[in-house]
């Protein structure tokens, strides 16, 4: 039982954590909200003044702003698509008997550790190179022209790269869940004359759906706010073919130094991504009281 | 049990996944071989494999060039600091929250966790003026600090899961016996605890030392980290393979051999323990 004593104790040493992340969560919240109603470009800081939804109207009508929006969704779709699909093979592939089975799940997983910059890069430089890139030889010793990636299909490029980051994070859930599956039920289905291909729609699948869901919701949060691949290999070009929602923010607010305009793109920015965090609170929330 | 399978599909099994494994690992594999090539043999046509001369040289060059360790150690400072600093802020409330449970409990586990929803790029133009002002960008406390909070809801998380699982009846034990909150916690909570609050450490220095927003946008010169310090390889010098290799070994080197051995805590600290 819990005396009033330790209540009272545990309600203190909660104090600093909830006080700080409230802080850290309410004040510049309350900032991004206020400057984006305001005129406020850092080279003229003097020239300040309320300016309504211009800022909001600024920046959702601005071209690149379309863009960033069309980019941020296919770069999210196309991450999650290539990581849910290769990451349940794989992590069906990786449940079954074989020899160094650790060893090889510790090669797949490898790539998450890699820092962002050094996987854009590594792939910029030692692959995706016109000239000098590994893909570039390859190219040529079966005839073809080498192709320029990050200028060609900069998109698609970057969303190979980011997909080679989260593959081992979808890949590594997605086995922790395949594990707990109960393998009694798989013998009795497959005694009763189920396929390989039907055991895998009608157990494997359901099983997984729990996990799936967690992979997408969480993958979502972090991939709305890509930003290092694209400043490193693209600079969000050329144009804005590579430009998304962040990258965009970032070059409004810290590049063309227009605080308002920057801040309400940072509100739209918030906006979307608590549309799908609302989904994610609710998953961890039931799991919670189970 | 296992069920019964055939060597042959065994085989098979192994040649495939080792096959994928190779494949997916391999850019790292590559980038670990070119840092010991001249620069040379890193563009040679058709590429060279493993049979060349090793150099360390690049190693050294990029220490002697860039003053390499400058960056490492401020890695290190940003990573260790804000996890711990984190963790001295984190412990007693998840204990209080795992321990006596209050009835808003769950509501204030679920907002803290909201924060983390919270994009950065909707805080970076506040959070970069008030660095201003402060005259703190730049600065590697002001990093530890930012650091800090993005990675304090999943530090108070996965601590919370942790200590909810040790029994509680233990405590109650403790103080039937006469014990004082201090060596409640000091002789019969801690102990348990250590290895749930070791996890927590790892997964966090890992975090933390692969953040790449804050870093790159609060930085220059002077307290820039591994992140910043690759990312300005990215022209042109980023044409100098072996050199770019070096640097981005070293970089991934230490944190790749601290996930390998957190594999099962990053499942659950990255799922908020939704999937165990």
């Amino acid at each position: 039982m819990a005396t009033a004593h330790s209540r009272a104790a545990a309600r203190i040493m909660i104090a600093p954590a909830t006080v700080l992340l409230l802080g850290w969560m309410l004040i510049p919240l309350c900032m991004t909200l206020y400057y984006s109603f305001q005129r406020y470009r850092l080279l003229t800081p003097d020239n300040r003044g309320w300016v309504g939804f211009r800022n909001y109207e600024r920046f959702l009508t601005n071209p690149a702003f379309q863009d960033a929006l069309i980019n941020t969704l296919l770069l999210v779709l196309g991450v999650l698509v290539i990581t849910v699909v290769l990451g349940v093979l794989l992590a069906i592939l990786l449940d079954q008997p074989m020899f160094g089975q650790g060893i090889v799940r510790i090669l797949v997983i490898a790539p998450f550790f890699v820092m962002p910059t050094v996987s854009a890069l590594v792939w910029k430089n030692m692959f995706m190179n016109p000239v000098n890139g590994l893909f570039a030889y390859a190219f040529e010793a079966v005839g073809l022209q080498p192709y320029d990636f990050l200028s060609q299909a900069p998109l698609a490029s970057i969303i190979g790269i980011v997909a080679w980051q989260w593959l081992p994070f979808a890949t590594l859930i997605l086995l922790t869940a395949i594990q707990s599956l109960n393998s009694e039920q798989m013998e009795a289905a497959e005694m009763d004359g189920a396929g390989p291909i039907q055991r895998f729609i009608y157990i494997t699948l359901p099983h997984l759906g729990r996990a799936i869901t967690v992979v997408i919701l969480i993958q979502t949060i972090f991939l709305l706010s890509i930003f290092a691949e694209i400043l490193v290999t693209t600079n969000g070009g050329p144009g804005t073919a590579s430009t998304n929602l962040t990258y965009l923010v970032y070059a409004e607010s810290l590049l063309s130094f227009d605080v308002g305009e920057g801040s309400a793109g940072g509100v739209v920015a918030i906006i979307l991504a608590n549309i799908v965090a609302i989904f994610l609170m609710r998953m961890i929330g039931k799991n919670l009281d189970a | 049990m296992a069920r019964a399978i055939t060597p042959r599909r065994k085989a098979f099994n192994t040649a495939l996944a080792w096959l994928i494994g190779l494949a997916i690992f391999f850019p790292i594999l590559w980038t670990f071989l070119t840092s010991f090539k001249t620069e040379a043999t890193a563009i040679a046509d058709p590429p060279v494999w493993f049979f060349f001369d090793w150099t360390t040289e690049n190693y050294s060059v990029v220490q002697e060039r860039s003053g390499y360790f400058r960056y490492f150690w401020n890695s290190v400072l940003i990573s260790v600091g804000s996890t711990l600093l984190g963790l001295i802020i984190a412990v007693p409330a998840a204990w209080s929250m795992a321990f006596v449970p209050a009835r808003r409990t769950k509501d204030i586990l679920m907002w803290m966790l909201s924060t983390k929803m919270l994009p950065a790029v909707g805080v970076l133009v506040p959070i970069y003026l008030i660095f201003r002002d402060l005259g703190i960008l730049d600065n590697v406390w002001g990093l530890v600090f930012v650091l800090m909070m993005i990675n304090l809801p999943i530090i108070v998380w996965m601590l919370y899961t942790y200590f909810r699982e040790i029994p509680g009846e233990i405590l109650e034990a403790a103080r039937m016996d006469g014990a004082t909150l201090k060596s409640e916690i000091l002789y019969v909570l801690a102990p348990m605890a250590v290895p749930g609050i070791a996890s927590t450490v790892l997964l966090n220095i890992i975090l933390a030392w692969n953040e790449a927003f804050w870093t790159l946008n609060l930085t220059a010169a002077q307290s820039a980290p591994l992140t910043a310090f690759i990312a300005s390889y990215s022209s042109p010098e980023g044409l100098f393979y072996a050199k770019l290799s070096a640097a981005s070994t070293m970089a991934i080197a230490p944190i790749l051999v601290m996930g390998w051995f957190s594999q099962k805590q990053l499942v659950r600290g990255l799922t908020f323990g939704a999937v165990k």
